[in-house]
C-alpha cells in the first residue's frame, strides 16, 4: 500500500483532490498487482495480486463514488485487468517469465520501437495545435524513411541523409498546407490524399532507384555509448542501466530532446502561444495582429519535417534499409498517441511508450515455444487500453478548438 | 447512367449561419459541380502520373496507359475485339471487376458514415471481422442447403462487421470519443487478432495444414456461383450483384427512409438535427454500425466468391483494400452511382496494374503499381479541393455568396 500512500501524498501536495488520487492510485495498484508477479520479484502467491487487485478495484469504486466516474472506472478495469494478468504470471513457469521478461532489454527495445512515434506525435502536436488536423503523418513519415536513406546514399553521410528526409516531410506538409489553409479542403481528406500520395511517390522511387534488390550499405545513424552506467552501483542497477541506456542510437535521444524543446516552445515561448491561440481562436489571434496563415502554414511544416525524422530512424537509425510501405500504419499509432496523450508532449510520450511497449514484448513470446502463438495476441494490448482510455479518461480530453476548421480572412 | 436521375433530392433545410459541415460540403459541391469535376479531377491526375512516367523512365506515358487499360480487359467492351484476345480480355474484365465488387461495398461502407459526418476509417477491421466470421460459417455447416447457407454466411460478415464498427459508434454516442482515433484502434485490434486466429497454433488455422497460416476452406454449398467465366479459372461470382444490390441498398436507406434522413440531417449539422428532436448519438451509432456491416459484406464476399480460406495476407491486405474504399468514396462523391464509377476506375487500375497483366517489357508492373497509388493520391487530393473550383467558378453566383460567408467560422 506504500505505493498508493506516495501517490496519494505526492497528489495532496500538488493541490488534487482525495476522488482523483484514489483513481490514480487505483491504476497504480493494477499496475503493481501485475508487476509482482514478474521478474525480479517472481510472487509466486496468486493471493498477493488478487489482494493488491482487489485493493485497486476497491480504491476505483471509492473514487467513482467521489465524482470520479471516469478515472473511477477506468482505475477498476486496469486493476482487475493487473489481477488477472497478475494471477496468469504467478502460474507461469518462471523460466518462461524470465525469458520473456529482462527489464533492462526491455526498456531499450521499448525506447527503440517508441521513437518513430515520438517523433510523428509530436510533429502531429505542432500541427495540431495550430488548427490543422494532420492524418497525414503517416505519409511525411514514410517521405523521410525513403529520402533519409535516399539522401545518406546518395552524399555518403547520415547527417545530410537525415536534413534531406526532413525536407522531403517538410515538402510533403507544405502540400498538406496549401490544401488545407489555403484551398480549403477538407483536411481529413486532404491528409488521406497525402498518404497516399507518399505511398506511391517513395514506392515509385524505390522501384525506380533502386530496383527490386533492395538499398545495400548505407551510412546510418551511429550508437551513442554510455560506458559509465554500467559502473553506477548497486550492480543490478548499474547492469539495468547499461543495458537500457548505454547504447542507444542518437535518434533516440534526439526525440527525448524534441520532447522537452516541444513542451518548452508550446508551453513557454511567444511563438508557442501564437500556435496555440491560432488553433483554439484564431479570428481573435488575426485581430491582435496574428498571421493565422503563416503561422499555421509554419506549424504544418515543422510538422512534416518532425514526422519525417521519425522515418529516417527506422530507415537509417534502425532496420538500416527501406522497404515500400515500411512505416506500416505507425503515422496512424502516432495520432492515436497524441489524442492519448491530449494533444500534450509528455502525454504523447508516455502513450508512445505504451505502444512501444506492446511492441517489444510481443517478439519476445517468441523465445518460449509454448507462448509463441500469443505473441500477436499481445500486440493487441495497446490498442485495447487505448479503447478503454479513449471511453474513460480520455474521453473529456478536449482537442484545440478550431481544429479541422479553414481559416478566411475578413 | 445520367447523374440527374439519382442526384440528391433538396437537402434538408438547415441554418445558413451554421458552420458547413463535412457533409453539407459534399451536397453542396454535388449541385454545383455535378459529374464534370470528377472527370476533371481524374483526368488531371492521370496527366500528372504521365508526367511521371515521362519524366522518371523517359517511356511514352500513353503506351504504358494502354499496357495498363488492355490489362484491365475493359478493351472487351470494344466490338472489334476479337477472337483470343476477346477471351483473353473477357478473363482480365472478370478479375477487374472481382476486385470492383470489394471496392463497391468498402466504398459504400466509407460513404455511408460520411454522410453523417462521420469519417469511417475503420472499415479494415470492419472487413476482417466479416472475413473471418463468414470464413466460420461457411465452414461449419457443410450439410446446409446452398442459398440458405450463403444467405447465412455472408450475413454472418455483414453483421461481424456491423458489430466492429458498432463499437466505434457506441463509444462515439456515448462518451463522444473521435471515431477517427477509435476505428484506427478496432483496425489494429481485428489485424492482430486475426493474424493470431489464422496463424500458427490459431484456433482456427486448418488442421490439415500445419505449416501455412490459413483456414479450412468453406464448403462447397456456401461458395457464391460463377456466372461469368470458368469456376476453376477464378470467373466473376454473383457477388458482384450483391455488390450492386447494395448500392441501391445504400440510395434508397439514405433517400428514401427516416433513418437516411436522419442520418443526413446529423450529418448536415448535429447541433440542428438535436433541435428538431432527432438522437443524434443514436444516429452516430447506426452510421457506423451500418458502414461496418457493408465492409462486413465486403470481407465476406470475398471469402466466399474467391478466396474461400482466410490466410494471413489476405488479413494483412485489407488495409489496401479499405483505404481504395475511402478514395472511391471521395471520388463518387458518397452517391451510389458515383461510387459505382469510381470502384469501377479503381479496380481497373488495380487489375491493370498487377504483375499478372503488365508487360515487364512495356512498363515495370512494380511501377505501375506505385504509379496507381500516386493517381489515386492525386484524386483525393483534387477531390479535396474542389472547393477552389467552386469558388472560381461561382464567386458571383447567388450560391458563392451566401455559402461562402457561411464557411468562415464564426
Amino acid at each position: 500500500m506504500t505505493v498508493a500512500d506516495g501517490v496519494l501524498e505526492r497528489t495532496g501536495r500538488l493541490g488534487l483532490d482525495v476522488g482523483k488520487a484514489t483513481g490514480i492510485a487505483s491504476i497504480a495498484l493494477g499496475v503493481l498487482a501485475f508487476w509482482v508477479a514478474l521478474p525480479p520479484l517472481h510472487v509466486r502467491s496468486a493471493a498477493v495480486p488478487v489482494v493488491l487487485g482487489v485493493g485497486g478495484i476497491l480504491a476505483g469504486i471509492w473514487s467513482w463514488r467521489l465524482g470520479h466516474t471516469r478515472l473511477g472506472w477506468t482505475g477498476m478495469m486496469i486493476a482487475l485487468l493487473g489481477l488477472l494478468a497478475g494471477v496468469l504470471a504467478t502460474r507461469a513457469a518462471v523460466g518462461n517469465l524470465q525469458v520473456v521478461i529482462t527489464w533492462g532489454a526491455l526498456t531499450a527495445a521499448t525506447l527503440r520501437y517508441a521513437t518513430p512515434l515520438v517523433f510523428a506525435s509530436i510533429g502531429g502536436l505542432f500541427s495540431e495545435r495550430s488548427g490543422v488536423v494532420n492524418i497525414g503523418l503517416e505519409g511525411m513519415m514514410l517521405m523521410g524513411a525513403f529520402f533519409g536513406i535516399y539522401g545518406a546514399d546518395q552524399t555518403d553521410s547520415w547527417v545530410a541523409g537525415i536534413l534531406i528526409g526532413m525536407a522531403a516531410g517538410a515538402g510533403l506538409a507544405l502540400v498538406h498546407a496549401l490544401f488545407s489553409i489555403h484551398l480549403r479542403a477538407d483536411q481529413i481528406v486532404s491528409g488521406t490524399a497525402i498518404n497516399f500520395l507518399a505511398l506511391g511517390l517513395t514506392g515509385y522511387l524505390y522501384i525506380d532507384q533502386y530496383g527490386t534488390e533492395g538499398t545495400g550499405d548505407v551510412p546510418a545513424v551511429p550508437d551513442v555509448h554510455l560506458g559509465f552506467l554500467g559502473r553506477i552501483p548497486p550492480d543490478g542497477l548499474g547492469n539495468y542501466l547499461d543495458r537500457a541506456f548505454g547504447q542507444l542510437n542518437l535518434m533516440i535521444w534526439l526525440a527525448l530532446a524534441t520532447v522537452v524543446l516541444a513542451y518548452i516552445v508550446i508551453f513557454r515561448t511567444t511563438i508557442g502561444l501564437r500556435i496555440r491561440s491560432v488553433g483554439e481562436h484564431p479570428r481573435a489571434a488575426d485581430t491582435v495582429g496574428i498571421s493565422v496563415y503563416t503561422t499555421r502554414y509554419a506549424a504544418v511544416t515543422v510538422s512534416g519535417a518532425l514526422a519525417a525524422l521519425g522515418g529516417v530512424y527506422l530507415s537509417i537509425g534502425f532496420v538500416h534499409s527501406f522497404t515500400e510501405n515500411m512505416t506500416a500504419g505507425r503515422g496512424f499509432i502516432a495520432l492515436a498517441a497524441l489524442i492519448f496523450g491530449k494533444w500534450r508532449p509528455f502525454g504523447a510520450l508516455g502513450a508512445a511508450l505504451l505502444f512501444g511497449f506492446a511492441s517489444a514484448v510481443a517478439p519476445r513470446f517468441e523465445n518460449v515455444e509454448d507462448w509463441a502463438k500469443y505473441g500477436t495476441l499481445f500486440q493487441t494490448l495497446p490498442y485495447i487500453l487505448t479503447l478503454i482510455a479513449v471511453a474513460g479518461v480520455i474521453g473529456r480530453s478536449i482537442p484545440p478548438a478550431a481544429i479541422g476548421r479553414p481559416y478566411v480572412k475578413q | 447512367m445520367s447523374e440527374r436521375e439519382i442526384q440528391e433530392p433538396p437537402p434538408p433545410e438547415t441554418p445558413e449561419d451554421a458552420q458547413l459541415s463535412m457533409a453539407a460540403r459534399f451536397a453542396l459541391y454535388q449541385r454545383a459541380g455535378g459529374v464534370i469535376t470528377p472527370l476533371l479531377t481524374a483526368l488531371l491526375a492521370f496527366l500528372i502520373g504521365g508526367l511521371v512516367v515521362l519524366i522518371t523512365t523517359g517511356k511514352n506515358p500513353l503506351s504504358a496507359y494502354r499496357a495498363i487499360f488492355n490489362g484491365t480487359g475493359l478493351n472487351w467492351f470494344f466490338p472489334w475485339i476479337r477472337g483470343t484476345e476477346r477471351d483473353l480480355a473477357a478473363q482480365d474484365l472478370q478479375q477487374t471487376l472481382i476486385i470492383t465488387t470489394t471496392l463497391i461495398l468498402a466504398g459504400i461502407a466509407v460513404a455511408f458514415a460520411f454522410r453523417c459526418g462521420l469519417f469511417n476509417i475503420g472499415g479494415q477491421g470492419q472487413y476482417i471481422a466479416g472475413m473471418i466470421t463468414a470464413s466460420q460459417v461457411g465452414i461449419w455447416m457443410p450439410d446446409l442447403a446452398h442459398v440458405p447457407h450463403l444467405i447465412l454466411a455472408a450475413g454472418a460478415g455483414a453483421a461481424a462487421g456491423a458489430i466492429w464498427g458498432g463499437i466505434a459508434g457506441i463509444l462515439k454516442a456515448t462518451v463522444g470519443a473521435h471515431e477517427v482515433i477509435s476505428t484506427i484502434m478496432l483496425n489494429w485490434t481485428a489485424l492482430w487478432v486475426g493474424t493470431y486466429l489464422v496463424g500458427f497454433g490459431g484456433p482456427l488455422q486448418d488442421p490439415a495444414q500445419v505449416f501455412v497460416p490459413v483456414t479450412e476452406e468453406v464448403a462447397p454449398s456456401a461458395k457464391l456461383d460463377v456466372f461469368w467465366g470458368d469456376p476453376i479459372q477464378q470467373g466473376l461470382h454473383i457477388g458482384f450483384f450483391v455488390a450492386v444490390a447494395a448500392l441501391v441498398v445504400f440510395w434508397l436507406v439514405l433517400n428514401r427512409t427516416t433513418l437516411g434522413y436522419q442520418v443526413r440531417a446529423v450529418g448536415f449539422n448535429p447541433d440542428a438535427a438535436r433541435y428538431s428532436g432527432i438522437s443524434v448519438g443514436r444516429n452516430y451509432f447506426l452510421a457506423l454500425a451500418i458502414s461496418g456491416a457493408f465492409a462486413g459484406l465486403a470481407g465476406g464476399v470475398d471469402i466466399l466468391g474467391w478466396l474461400f480460406r482466410v490466410d494471413q495476407t489476405s488479413v494483412q491486405i485489407s488495409s489496401q483494400i479499405a483505404f481504395i474504399g475511402i478514395a472511391v468514396a471521395l471520388l463518387g462523391r458518397n452517391t451510389a452511382i458515383g461510387i459505382l464509377f469510381a470502384a469501377l476506375l479503381f479496380g481497373a487500375l488495380q487489375n491493370g496494374t498487377s504483375t499478372r497483366n503488365l508487360d515487364p517489357a512495356v512498363f515495370q508492373p512494380e511501377l505501375a503499381g506505385n504509379l496507381a497509388l500516386i493517381i489515386q493520391g492525386l484524386v483525393i487530393l483534387f477531390v479535396g479541393a474542389d472547393l477552389l473550383i467552386l469558388y472560381l467558378w461561382q464567386a458571383r453566383s447567388k450560391l458563392g455568396r451566401r455559402r461562402r460567408r457561411a464557411a468562415s467560422p464564426a
